[in-house]
């Protein structure tokens, strides 16, 4: 018996040198790339994979987008947040116009904004003046404001000259520029979600952490304290907490109230990946293979469990985020959450409460439609970085 | 054989406890090895065969204490010591573990995908005590070429690799620290044939080279006659069979080898061979039959099987087997 197997095969046959590729990645990738996927790190093949995912990548620039939006808002609004007008009260959203009466004009312009209250029902009306043409400037000099609390400027990436209204979205109640208010509000309603995520991360990891890895009644006992939490009906429990919120507190200290508020919820889903995740990649070979030559409990936790699942994890808070901001929208439209001064979408939409408001002055709505927008390119960067996230799928 | 064994193992057990309800209450447990006895001597490869299920990963598995035994001893002497595997502590086992290590059975799962070659093989080197990078990539590029790739391999990640090539790094992960002991766990049967027979050459070569001991764990018997010079033949947790490869191929004692050794495909088929298959099911480990594990499978099973338990016993010299009518 002994030999035979080494006659029946050939022992002669050349060591394979051909790589196995990389289930459909490698047919993608033109012969020139081909030394450089040998040697592709994770985040590479993750982000070559990304960048097939069209719907993901172009919803990755608008979020970069809004993010740039939120970093230069004082310059990318109109009109600073202390600007009110009530001469100009539930203005209608102004046109851009390209034609006027003499014909087409390359560069585009408003009319003027002429208000008349009806005298029997009082309400106002606005009309456009077709007297009046102010064209669109770049760098326009407007209302002065404070950029980012250093120096003082009255530059604005668009704006009209004065006598002119620039209120592509409308005015509120107190004649206030939508447009610039939603532009600001982006400050607070996006950031709110990364900060919200970042303090989940941190409490979800470490206690993922805790849970997985020393297991037995540590790891029951914050299993069912999550499962307690999750039992929570959401709302009342936001609602109770964001009551306890003492009013007296500076705008600052409410917003990382409701932070914290959102984030008692966040962590439990988070700590339950990281748990699953090592208690099954603890079970894999290389794990085994990391401890049977040696390596510290702490190593193969560093250097082997949490690179693994870095991925998932960096995917699962990209979807966590639509959640935080809509849980503050939510509470702030019920008047739980932020509260005027501070302005965010949430506060905002409070302006749209009833359905007068909704049927007269329907721009008033227009918040909504970024916190859709917001919501919906967050989901669909997360479905791409999903895909591409394990690149090392054999499946 | 006069040669003091590099590892004696005595009377082994892994049981796994089954848990059930909500306060995990222990209602039962999977025998997974039960009572295991034999010898590893220097310089040897001693093949471990049975079905899926019968223990033999898990045998090999807690002799280098990746599980902890329920009961037994496992002495390793290493450098005219012997410790007991099966109790020393985690700070003593450490340093032990650089004499034996593991060649994994499935070379995708072994390699961690995040990890370039030369941390792969480097890691046991960097967690012994070899800190310096330079040092470390001249030894990690000396293994390579002892396995059979190339140096500039180093800089690649697994998935560069084919089945074969992976499991060569495994190897040389495996031989990075200079082992005396190496468990392989069916470090071939997720390879093609025709890589099978060249990964089975260099575990020969390797041993030559550098004196390994092998415990070649595998369910195919024709590679463990290929490359073994003892087999043992595992049951539901025991051993029913131990002895020379020749011997045992050529004369099987127990009914059990007698039936694995009728299973093996010969490339003839107008070879018409008496093929004694066995009918049943594997003995279930959680639920083990009284007396002889296999007598509800064993043509010759008398009612003496069904209550007691025999023992392994030397048939002929050097050849040992666990049944009544060896």
């Amino acid at each position: 018996m002994k030999g035979d197997t080494r006659n029946l095969l050939d022992p002669q046959q050349p060591v394979q040198t051909d790589p196995v590729d990389v289930s459909a990645l490698a047919d993608d990738l033109t012969n020139t790339r081909d030394s450089n996927l040998y040697t592709a790190s994770q985040w590479q093949l993750m982000w070559w994979k990304f960048r097939k995912h069209q719907v993901a990548v172009w919803s990755a620039m608008t979020l970069l987008f809004l993010y740039l939006m939120v970093i230069f808002c004082e310059f990318l609004a109109p009109y600073p947040l202390s600007f009110q007008d009530t001469s100009y009260a539930y203005a209608p959203p102004q046109r851009i116009h390209f034609f006027s009466d003499d014909g087409f004009h390359l560069w585009p312009f408003v009319y003027g904004l002429e208000g008349r209250r009806n005298p029997e029902t009082l309400h106002k009306s606005y009309r456009e003046d077709r007297g009046q043409k102010y064209p669109l400037r770049l760098f326009a000099k407007g209302h002065p404001y404070q950029f980012w609390g250093l120096f003082e400027t009255r530059r604005h990436l668009i704006g009209v000259d004065s006598g002119g209204t620039l209120f592509l979205l409308g005015t509120d109640s107190m004649g206030r520029d939508l447009l610039s208010r939603i532009i600001y509000g982006s400050r607070i309603s996006l950031t709110i979600g990364l900060i919200g995520v970042g303090l989940s991360f941190s409490l979800g990891l470490l206690i993922g952490v805790v849970s997985g890895y020393y297991g037995g009644w540590i790891d029951n006992l914050i299993q069912r304290a999550i499962e307690i939490i999750r039992s929570f009906p959401r709302i009342p429990l936001w609602m109770a907490l964001s009551a306890v919120l003492p009013s007296t507190w500076s705008p600052i200290q409410i917003y990382f109230g409701i932070t914290v508020v959102l984030s008692i919820f966040g962590w439990t889903g988070l700590a339950r990946q990281v748990r699953g995740k090592i208690l099954s990649l603890r079970e894999e070979d290389f794990a085994t293979a990391a401890m049977l030559a040696g390596a510290s409990q702490p190593r193969i936790m560093w250097h082997h469990l949490l690179p693994s699942f870095m991925s998932h994890i960096i995917v699962s808070l990209t979807l966590a985020i639509p959640g935080m901001i809509i849980g503050e929208t939510s509470l702030s439209f019920l008047g739980l959450g932020l509260r005027p001064p501070i302005t965010s979408w949430g506060v905002l939409l409070q302006e749209a409460q009833n359905i007068q408001t909704v049927a007269f002055y329907p721009w008033l709505l227009s918040p909504a439609v970024f916190v859709i927008l917001t919501v919906l390119v967050f989901n669909f960067m997360g479905d791409g970085l999903r895909d591409a996230a394990d690149p090392y799928d054999r499946s | 054989m006069n040669v003091s064994p590099l590892l004696q193992v005595r009377g082994l057990k892994k049981y796994f406890p089954i848990k059930a309800g909500f306060f995990n209450k222990i209602v039962g447990q999977v025998k997974a090895v039960d009572g295991v006895t034999f010898d590893l001597y220097p310089g040897e490869c001693l093949g471990l065969v049975g079905e899926s299920g019968s223990g033999k990963t898990t045998v090999g598995r807690t002799l280098l204490r990746a599980l902890s035994p329920t009961d037994g001893e496992i002495i390793f002497s290493v450098n005219g010591q012997s410790y007991n595997l099966a109790t020393v502590s985690e700070g003593v086992l450490r340093p032990l573990r650089q004499h034996m290590q593991m060649i994994f059975q499935d070379p995708y799962s072994s390699l961690n995908p995040r990890m370039t070659v030369a941390d792969i093989i480097g890691e046991p080197l960097l967690v012994n005590g070899v800190i310096n990078r330079s040092e470390r990539e001249a030894r990690v590029s000396e293994l390579l070429e002892q396995v059979g790739l190339k140096t500039e391999h180093l800089r690649r990640y697994p998935h560069a690799f084919s089945g074969g090539q992976r499991q060569r790094i495994g190897i040389a992960r495996a031989l990075a620290l200079r082992p005396t002991l190496i468990v392989a766990d069916e470090p071939v049967s997720a390879l093609d044939v025709s890589v099978q027979a060249q990964v089975l050459n260099l575990l020969q070569d390797l041993q030559e080279s550098f004196h390994l001991t092998y415990l070649f764990i595998a369910h195919d018997l024709s590679v463990v006659g290929h490359i073994s010079d003892r087999i043992a033949v595992m049951y539901a947790g025991r051993l029913v069979e131990l002895g020379a490869t020749e011997e045992l191929l050529d004369q099987p004692k127990h009914p059990y080898t007698e039936a694995l050794l009728a299973a093996v495909p010969i490339p003839d088929p107008s070879l018409n061979r008496d093929r004694r298959l066995l009918s049943g099911e594997v003995a279930d480990p959680a639920n083990l039959p009284t007396g002889c594990v296999f007598h509800p499978r064993c043509p010759h099973a008398e009612d003496r099987c069904k209550t007691e338990v025999p023992d392994l016993r030397e048939v002929t010299p050097g050849h040992f087997a666990r049944c009544y009518f060896a």
